[in-house]
């Protein structure tokens, strides 16, 4: 099974599973950095050659942050990824073992330079009044997000939706639960990825409230201006994209120091400053202070705040049989 | 074939060419098979079952199966109308029509899936028509027959019928992407076929009505049949041009091919080739038993 995937990549993507002779570095990353990583790879390029002279090509690779993974543990040779989620690297470390399993302590924040949260993206003058979560659960509210157990915007979406409803429950999981199966039930389309599900909300008029990555909703409202507005509910969940470097790819490539300095030189204010620009809430506080009228205030709850960690959220609520599946099991 | 095996064939190259054929069927399809079941096999006949036969999954087969034998049959009854009308009429933009029914081949399914949503969703031409309050959709009320079976819970409250996003969206993208199989199998038999034994059929005093069931139907079913069984074979594993028409809600309009990407995105390999075993599995009994339907009806017609 590995090795004809292997070779469909080798040969669609006209990847040389040799080293290359000129210095280049291969970024596995997910759908919605795409913008973000076409300016900050110049930037990086240029950066790089000032401080060593050498000239380096950057390729981004860009899909679904599960597919991504599953191309670099079924040998896509990424030198780093930076993902939606850290289960999806995880996982990668797990089952390649190309990096080791502690990865995420190796750069500040959980190796997450910048972050996002999730939003509501409703329609000009927001004629259904949704304001906060418990709006989107009101009976004839269509809300769009996509699909969790195949797009990683989505699984933040569903933990910030459960997770805000245990906050505001004290905790009752039965409530919670309650929550998300309504939250769920007002959902006419359920699309596999976070860009599909724009489309169906912006291009085809459905439902009422998109409800995903805080950036993907102000690109939205940036592109098309004036049929949209952000709607930002009182609490929300800080959504933790992360890079990693891929050790043995890098190794086996020869790449190691650029691409540990590619990653460090997201944390630099230049890399932050392209991230904010990206709609990308930044990490460092006077960068984000300076982009301040685009980001609203919310109170944010982190991922360990709710659901201890990755793993647990993954078996207890998207695995075969969690929550979600339940929900939709016919009563 | 036994015998040929044994006597010399008067053409040569028998040994070669059934060496290669051999060789190059197991290049292409046999060892991809072989590649899906092996890691299907990592799983228990426990697991497997549990896997192939869980609710969502049985619906899914429901809706993936129902819906490409459903187009199939209007492609069925659609293509033969076009073949025959290409076939026996010499009309102005006759090749140009002809041309026309290649292009659900030719079309990338992912466009072809884009457009179809376009046009059939709420807001689109033809979806806006038949949702409830367009011209089309004011005529369905929101009871009757065609509530009970045709609508969806939105429906049955407003009327109106609602393609994309509903099985019937599923079904129309299936038709879309099939109806060249029924046409370009049968046009060659239609074209062979000749006016002659019509005419001959209608000298001795036949029916149009009786030629065609007895003279003409007898000859062109098998290939029917065939139209019928690509197109089937091919609905039933399309992705692209449905994904983006079906809303993919799960026990409502998720398609079996969408459960194996589910599958494949959360790393679970053996489920998700345990539902590609299954659907080939399915796929396969009913294209075999479509070909002995027709190989028995050949030795009862001789």
């Amino acid at each position: 099974m590995r090795l004809p995937i292997l070779l469909a990549l080798v040969g669609v993507l006209g990847i040389h599973p040799a080293v290359a002779d000129d210095a280049s570095l291969l970024n596995v990353s997910y759908d919605p950095t795409r913008e973000l990583y076409q300016e900050y790879n110049l930037r990086f390029a240029e950066h790089w050659k000032q401080t060593t002279g050498q000239v380096i090509a950057i390729k981004s690779s860009h899909g679904g942050s599960g597919k991504q993974a599953r191309a670099v543990i079924d040998g896509l040779q990424a030198d780093v990824v930076t993902l939606a989620l850290a289960y999806d690297i995880d996982v990668i470390a797990e089952k390649s073992q190309l990096l080791p399993a502690d990865w995420a302590k190796r750069l500040p924040d959980n190796s997450s330079p910048y972050t996002s949260t999730v939003v509501f993206l409703v329609r000009k003058g927001n004629p259904k009044q949704i304001k906060d979560w418990n709006d989107l659960i009101k009976p004839g509210i269509g809300i769009i997000p996509a699909n969790p157990k195949t797009s990683g915007g989505a699984r933040w979406t569903y933990l910030a939706a459960y997770g805000q409803a245990l906050l505001a429950n004290g905790n009752d999981q039965a409530k919670a639960r309650a929550y998300i199966t309504k939250f769920y039930e007002n959902v006419p389309v359920l699309d596999s990825g976070a860009r599909g599900a724009t489309t169906t909300f912006v291009e085809r008029g459905i439902g009422d409230a998109l409800v995903g990555w805080e950036n993907e909703a102000l690109q939205a409202i940036s592109s098309i201006k004036g049929q949209f507005e952000v709607v930002v509910p009182a609490v929300s969940i800080l959504a933790e994209p992360p890079v990693a470097l891929v050790d043995k790819n890098a190794d086996h490539h020869g790449t190691r120091a650029v691409a540990e300095e590619y990653l460090k030189y997201l944390y630099s204010d230049v890399g932050q400053e392209i991230a904010a620009k990206n709609f990308y809430r930044p990490r460092n506080p006077a960068i984000l202070a300076k982009y301040a009228s685009q980001f609203s205030a919310v109170k944010l709850f982190t991922l360990g705040d709710v659901f201890s960690s990755w793993g647990e959220a993954q078996k207890t609520h998207f695995a075969d049989a969690g929550v979600f599946d339940q929900i939709y099991q016919p009563k | 074939m036994p015998i040929l095996l044994k006597e010399r064939s008067i053409l040569p190259g028998f040994s070669l060419s059934l060496g290669y054929t051999m060789l190059y069927l197991s290049l292409i399809v046999l060892i991809p098979l072989s590649a899906l079941v092996w890691k299907t096999a990592e799983l228990s006949w426990h697991d497997f079952l549990v896997a192939v036969t869980s609710k969502r999954v049985l619906a899914s087969y429901y809706l993936s199966f129902g819906a490409a034998a459903v187009a199939g049959a209007v492609n069925v009854v659609a293509g033969l109308l076009i073949a025959w009308v290409l076939v026996r009429y010499r009309f102005p933009g006759r090749r140009i029509i002809d041309g026309l029914i290649d292009l659900p081949f030719a079309l990338p399914t992912a466009v072809a899936g884009i457009t179809l949503c376009t046009l059939y969703a709420p807001n689109g031409w033809l979806g806006g028509a038949f949702a409830h309050g367009g011209a089309i959709g004011s005529w369905f009320p929101a009871t009757g027959w065609a509530a009970e079976h045709l609508y969806t819970p939105e429906n049955r409250e407003l009327g109106g019928i609602k393609i994309a996003y509903a099985p019937l969206g599923i079904t129309i993208a299936l038709v879309f992407i099939g109806l060249p199989f029924v046409v370009r199998t049968v046009q060659p038999v239609l074209e062979n076929l000749g006016p002659e034994m019509e005419e001959a059929a209608a000298s001795l005093g036949a029916g149009r009505l009786r030629t065609f069931a007895t003279v003409i139907w007898p000859e062109i079913w098998p290939a029917v049949a065939t139209g019928f069984a690509l197109s089937f074979a091919r609905g039933v594993g399309e992705y692209g041009s449905v994904v983006f028409i079906a809303g993919n809600q799960p026990m409502k309009t998720e398609i079996t091919p969408l459960l194996i990407i589910t599958k494949l995105e959360q790393y679970d390999y053996a489920g998700a080739t345990a539902i590609a075993v299954m659907m080939l599995l399915l796929s396969f009994v009913m294209l075999l038993a479509i070909g002995l339907l027709q190989r028995f009806s050949r030795l009862k017609g001789v």
